[in-house]
């Protein structure tokens, strides 16, 4: 394989994004495995100062342009495609986070190469790159082989450990690119969410429902036990869609990431959209009627049954032991 | 004002997914496909944008099992139009399936230049690639993904659409039209159809089959190995009653200081 | 380029329905109330059949429709049982007026909405594999063999219908009924996965096109076997299977399970042989009881039960109180709750707590996760069970 290991560095509304350490950690080792570069793209305007964190890396390749202010997967795929025209990465590492994700889609097209997406693992094999990748909801895992190159491959999160800090600040190199935006997709504002009464990010105790809770009425069962437990109600995608709880109440990838001491899952079914935002809680309770939902494999205890039933008599008690 | 939507099958997941003798891919046996349920928001907007606007909407979809059910539920809800396009293999890759429709559109009269594309930005099947952004540029096309509300104003000529970020923050843009945006959600949840206006809507025809155009050729994913997750690790299960079940939650809880 | 055309949907109007001759008898409606003052949610209802025959008489019908007050409407039999000019409102006035009524609703309660895309797609209203429907009879105490798998005729097709299948409450009347089946000596089989919904409560809520549907997939696979008889645990089953099916050509005699048992009383007598020692109150079901008045096989049956004594609530028999679930009312329970009704199960609950029995004994699957849902809530979870009456038997019954 020529060429070297590219990511693209996510930051949004001036702060560098997790993903982005996790993509230098696997990014670095995929360097290494390969014995090139690995080089961080940096897009924005007035944003140099990210560089510094940006240590993995060999070289930050800075682009600054007033069209790089928020910008929109558009403007963001043609100055990525500019560079890697020049300069024949081979493999170019984004996260698959909301920030990113009209990048991710544009740039592979923009580029003509392929994406390998829903990564959580990446190896060299033989010279090439084995991909692994969680296909349908969580439910398969395909490995791919994606040759030498090039590719972008989607990065799922939770798949590299952030490395430890204190690398030392990588070289910058400041790029040009002619980025006039004729696109016609504009940003105005941004609008934060209608102010909640309840942040779930600072509850200790959620409980967290699915489509598996079946109706809007069964949110009652979860508010009590809620209730009993100190903590507040949270829903994964499917319940935000159908208007049962407000988007403040989201989990996951368009919402909130919460880390409570106790997070109980019910009728979750645990896609990584929604994983990834809640997988670091302390202690997760599952209760699903499929046991085969890939909650399971990430909670701490589970129960194949039904949500409302379990949510009820846990309810109780809880209850009863705190008298 | 023109609009035009396109859905897609993905394999059903509320069905136990299989692996075929292979090792590679799914067993056909019991594999079900669904429509995409991005696309069905997308075909929602298209129909409250028609309902505002008396917009005329397209809807194009790959023949695949069950497309016809989609296609026909789509007219019965409103859509003036069903185009189904033969040829492509419901399991071959998202780019090989943009690349179909980015041959085979222009040549079907009536369908481009539409003023809004509009399709479902994300599906469980999207391993090499995104429909929207792959046919947005074929097609020439701006796009903008993970939209869950869209206003137009057809005299402007532009659209003012909600992109989702995380934590429920929300962008707001403007869109010249043309343009493709790729719906993530939608201000309500798809409309029900009674099956009678849908057997009404299979009486009456009315999806036109169109064969793929042939175009570049697309290099499928080489895929190695296909199999269920092992998971690093897996949840202890409490069987038992559920008031059992509860019990024994309760000391696990109280064991750890949570209640 | 051809365009897609949907030919009209026959709409509503006072000519179409009177054409027919159960619909020209609404002319003869007297405006008594009656069917008003029966109706379980008639206190909250807008429209009750009164003012809906009223309505349609005047020319005002369309009000009604537009509406979506005839959600409220659970088909509990109770207005066309009482009615003096003994008018077909359950069975067809309501089913009509309401397919129109879902045609016109801007929006379908989502629980409801569910319910219906399921049954269409899956052959359930849960949404579950049908894959999994014959799970159940994997932990069955007897053999409960699948028609297709057993290569010849049967006496009777036991259809086990959705709630039996799937649900862990319902999953244990199925292998009650199952054990007391084989104490019987009876040569049953199921259809397993190859069973869909009969759909009769999608047709009760107005969803006519799924019901026809199912009824159409349903007859297509019961024309591939070889049965003397058709037998189910569900009273909607039941009468979809006898009063609908035969036109599209079921001719084999249907059964429900209550009465089916209580006919072969005296082979089950013997083997019922441990003392339960049970206060037991039945609930007559409104489709099994009022609609199709079959009431002293149930008490026939739990009479012959060793140690149970039987004890009547206030409202029996033709008079028994709804749960609540027919006629879509399983899936509306949020829309209820926003429209400020009170729920009909905790009516009968508290009825049943009244006549101070420890069982309170149904026969139709809607009925236990209902009553025992108010139980909880009324804090009587301590002192009543539910139990279908094939529960008790299974109990009952040696070995």
């Amino acid at each position: 394989m020529a060429g070297n290991v590219w990511i693209v560095a996510e930051h949004w509304r001036g702060t560098a994004s997790d993903a982005t350490r996790e993509l230098l950690a696997v990014g670095r080792g995929l360097a290494d495995s390969l014995g090139v570069r690995l080089e961080a793209v940096l897009l924005g305007h007035g944003m140099r100062g990210l560089a510094a964190s940006l240590g993995p890396a060999d070289a930050v390749l800075y682009v600054d342009h007033p069209t790089l202010a928020d910008a929109t997967g558009l403007v963001a795929s043609r100055a990525v495609a500019a560079l890697a025209s020049e300069r024949a990465p081979a493999v170019i590492l984004l996260p698959t986070t909301n920030v990113s994700w009209d990048l991710l889609g544009l740039l592979p097209a923009r580029l003509g190469v392929p994406l390998v997406n829903f990564c959580r693992e990446v190896e060299v094999v033989d010279g090439a790159l084995r991909v692994g990748s969680l296909l349908y909801g969580g439910k398969m895992a395909v490995t791919v082989d994606a040759g030498p190159g090039p590719v972008v491959l989607a990065i799922l999160p939770g798949t590299g450990t952030a490395p430890a800090p204190g690398a030392p600040e990588p070289h910058v190199e400041d790029v040009a690119v002619d980025l006039a935006d004729d696109s016609g997709v504009r940003l105005v504002a941004y609008e934060e969410p209608e102010a909640g009464d309840v942040d779930i990010t600072q509850q200790d105790a959620l409980v967290a429902v699915g489509r598996g809770i079946s109706s809007e009425a069964n949110l009652e069962v979860a508010e009590d036990l809620a209730d009993a437990l100190g903590g507040a109600v949270c829903g994964s995608r499917p319940v935000i869609d159908q208007g049962w709880l407000p988007l403040v109440r989201q989990v996951g990838k368009s919402g909130l990431t919460v880390k409570p001491r106790l997070y109980i899952a019910a009728g979750v079914s645990g896609a990584p959209e929604h994983v990834e935002g809640m997988k670091d809680s302390e202690l997760i309770i599952a209760v699903n009627t499929d046991a085969g939902a890939p909650i399971f494999s990430i909670a701490h205890y589970g129960i194949v049954d039904d949500a409302t039933d379990v949510l009820e008599a846990l309810a109780e008690a809880v209850r009863k032991r705190k008298g | 004002m023109k609009i035009l939507v396109l859905m897609k099958m993905v394999p059903d997941i509320v069905e136990e997914l299989e692996v075929a003798g292979d090792g590679s891919s799914l067993d056909p046996e019991y594999l079900r496909f669904i429509v995409n349920e991005r696309d069905d928001y997308a075909l929602e907007q298209s129909l409250l944008l028609k309902d505002r606007l008396g917009a005329t909407v397209t809807v194009v979809a790959l023949e695949a099992p069950e497309i016809d059910d989609v296609l026909h539920t789509a007219l019965a809800k409103g859509a003036d139009r069903a185009i189904r396009v033969s040829g492509v293999d419901v399991m071959a890759g998202t780019r090989a399936k943009a690349a179909a429709l980015a041959a085979t559109l222009p040549g079907v009269p009536g369908v481009l230049p539409a003023d809004l594309v509009l399709s479902g930005c994300q599906a469980i099947d999207d391993l090499d690639g995104f429909v929207g952004p792959l046919l947005s540029s074929a097609i020439g096309l701006p796009y903008l993904g993970l939209v869950s509300r869209i206003k137009v104003d057809p005299a402007a000529g532009t659209a003012v659409v909600a992109k989702e970020y995380a934590g429920g923050v929300m962008g707001r843009f403007e869109v010249t039209l043309p343009a493709f945006l790729g719906v993530q959600g939608c201000e309500k949840p798809p409309r029900y159809v009674p099956i009678a206006k849908v057997r009404a809507a299979i009486a009456a025809g009315g999806i036109e089959a169109v064969p793929a155009a042939s175009g570049p050729a697309v290099t499928p994913l080489a895929v190695g190995a296909m199999a269920k997750p092992v998971a690093a690790g897996h949840a202890e299960m409490l069987e038992g009653s559920v008031r059992d079940v509860a019990e024994r939650l309760a000391d696990v809880l109280a064991a750890r200081g949570l209640i | 380029m051809a365009t897609a055309t949907l030919p009209e949907t026959p709409d509503l109007t006072l000519d179409g329905l009177l054409a027919t001759p159960q619909g020209h008898a609404l002319l003869s409606c007297i405006q008594c109330g009656t069917c008003a003052g029966t109706c379980p949610h008639g206190d909250v209802m807008r429209y009750t059949p009164r003012r809906l025959i009223g309505m349609l008489r005047e020319g005002f019908i369309e009000e009604v429709l537009a509406s979506s007050d005839l959600l409220s409407c659970v088909t509990c039999y109770d207005c066309w049982d009482k009615c003096p000019r003994g008018l077909h409102l359950t069975d067809v006035l309501l089913p009509v007026v309401k397919e129109q009524v879902l045609l016109r609703l801007p929006q379908v309660p989502s629980e409801l909405q569910g319910a219906l895309s399921n049954t269409m797609r899956y052959g359930n209203p849960m949404g579950e594999s049908p894959r999994k429907r014959a799970a159940w009879a994997d932990s069955a105490a007897v053999p409960v063999p699948i028609l297709r798998d057993l290569g010849r005729p049967v006496d009777v097709l036991w259809i086990v219908e959705c709630y039996a299948a799937y649900y862990p409450r319902g999953q244990d009347n199925a292998r009650a009924t199952a054990r007391v089946l084989a104490a019987l000596g009876v040569d049953f089989a199921i259809l397993g996965t190859e069973e869909k919904c009969a759909g009769e409560c999608a047709r009760l809520v107005g969803e006519k096109g799924l019901f026809d549907t199912l009824r159409e997939q349903n007859m297509a696979t019961l024309g591939k076997y070889e049965f003397a008889s058709l037998l189910t645990s569900d009273p909607h089953a039941f009468d979809a299977f006898a009063f609908l099916y035969p036109s599209l050509g079921l001719t084999q005699p249907v059964q429900h399970t209550t009465p089916f048992v209580a006919a072969r009383l005296d082979a089950l007598r013997p083997r019922m042989t441990r003392e339960l020692g049970y206060r037991v109150t039945y609930h007559d079901s409104c489709v099994l009881g009022r609609h199709n008045h079959m009431h002293d096989e149930p008490r026939r049956i739990l009479e012959a039960i060793p140690g149970v004594s039987l004890v009547e609530m206030a409202h029996n028999r033709d008079n028994t109180l709804c749960c609540g679930g027919g006629g879509g009312g399983m899936w509306l329970d949020t829309f209820y709750k926003e429209k400020g009704h009170g729920r009909l199960s905790d009516r009968r609950v508290e009825e049943a707590a009244a006549t101070g029995a420890d069982v309170l004994a149904v026969s139709c699957p809607y009925e236990v996760p209902r009553f025992e849902d108010s139980l909880k809530v009324l804090g009587y979870d301590d002192r009543i069970v539910v139990r279908d009456v094939m529960e008790l038997v299974a109990e009952a019954l040696d070995g």
